[in-house]
């Protein structure tokens, strides 16, 4: 793909924070705690194409290299939190946020 | 011209499936609607030159976090009325706030954007290339690089050893 999009920037941060507040929306809502994390990936994913935006703009791979850290730390992030919410649902037989307010054995 | 069109396009059908995802009643049909979002993602960081963030993002992300997610869904086997129901002054409060976050994020970074030198893009056409990131990656990054295999290594052993099924609490 050789030809570049002209796109002003602020479109850019328009749109990453639309989707940031999004995700930030669906976590106050939700009471899933398979969708809570959900929208923590694609709140991460915002912030990705933000940097993305911003390294094409000002032409440094740096940020690039950030976004691809992010993507490993999501994958981490995800696993962990996968496996935390299986052995909740084990003791809990629930997946809903709202009864995990109690920090009791 | 085209491209514009086309970047606009698909950054408005990236928000309509990011709503989907939030806005759909059963987390499967969430799931699949995020899948769909970081396709999208994929086809902006495409229009961008990124095209080695694109092709990881859906590797990674669709093709790996999501396959993850779908497996603990359906292992969980949860029941129709599993799904639990929000309070409306929940969804009152969230969309008060949702609303201000919006509004205060594009407040700090309108001023942010206005004082670069360029108003256009004019993207490096080979700055998202697998050359020029393996470079970047494998000389000014490569103790954050071989860190972060630690940190995966590390998640691996919690995972499991979080998930392993302990012999007395089985009922």
């Amino acid at each position: 793909m050789g030809s570049t999009a002209t796109v002003n920037i602020d479109f850019f941060v328009i749109l990453s924070s639309l989707l940031f507040v999004i995700g930030a929306f669906g976590v106050m809502i939700r009471r899933n705690m398979i969708v809570l994390l959900m929208c923590i990936e694609l709140m991460l994913n915002a912030v990705n194409l933000l940097f993305v935006s911003f390294s094409t703009y000002y032409g440094n791979a740096d940020a690039q290299i950030f976004v691809f850290f992010i993507i490993v730390v999501a994958a981490a992030e995800a696993t962990v939190g996968l496996s935390i919410l299986i052995l909740a649902y084990r003791h809990l037989r629930s997946i809903d946020v709202s009864i995990f307010n109690k920090l009791k054995g | 011209m085209i491209a514009t069109i086309i970047t606009q396009l698909l950054g408005a059908l990236a928000v309509a499936a990011a709503m989907m995802v939030v806005l759909s009643k059963h987390p499967v049909r969430s799931v699949l609607y995020l899948v769909v979002t970081f396709f999208f993602i994929s086809g902006l960081y495409i229009m961008m030159n990124a095209q080695f963030l694109a092709i990881v993002n859906i590797i990674v992300y669709a093709g790996a976090i999501m396959v993850l997610f779908l497996f603990v869904l359906m292992l969980l086997n949860l029941n129709k009325d599993a799904e639990p129901k929000t309070p409306t002054i929940i969804w009152i409060i969230s969309t008060v706030a949702g609303g201000i976050l919006f509004l205060v994020l594009i407040a700090a970074l309108k001023d942010i954007v206005l004082v670069s030198q360029k108003d256009d893009f004019a993207p490096i056409s080979n700055i998202g290339l697998v050359e020029n990131l393996g470079n970047t990656l494998f000389t000014k990054f490569v103790v954050p690089f071989e860190i972060s295999s630690i940190l995966f290594i590390s998640a691996m052993v919690g995972a499991i050893l979080l998930a392993k099924r302990d012999k007395p609490t089985i009922d």
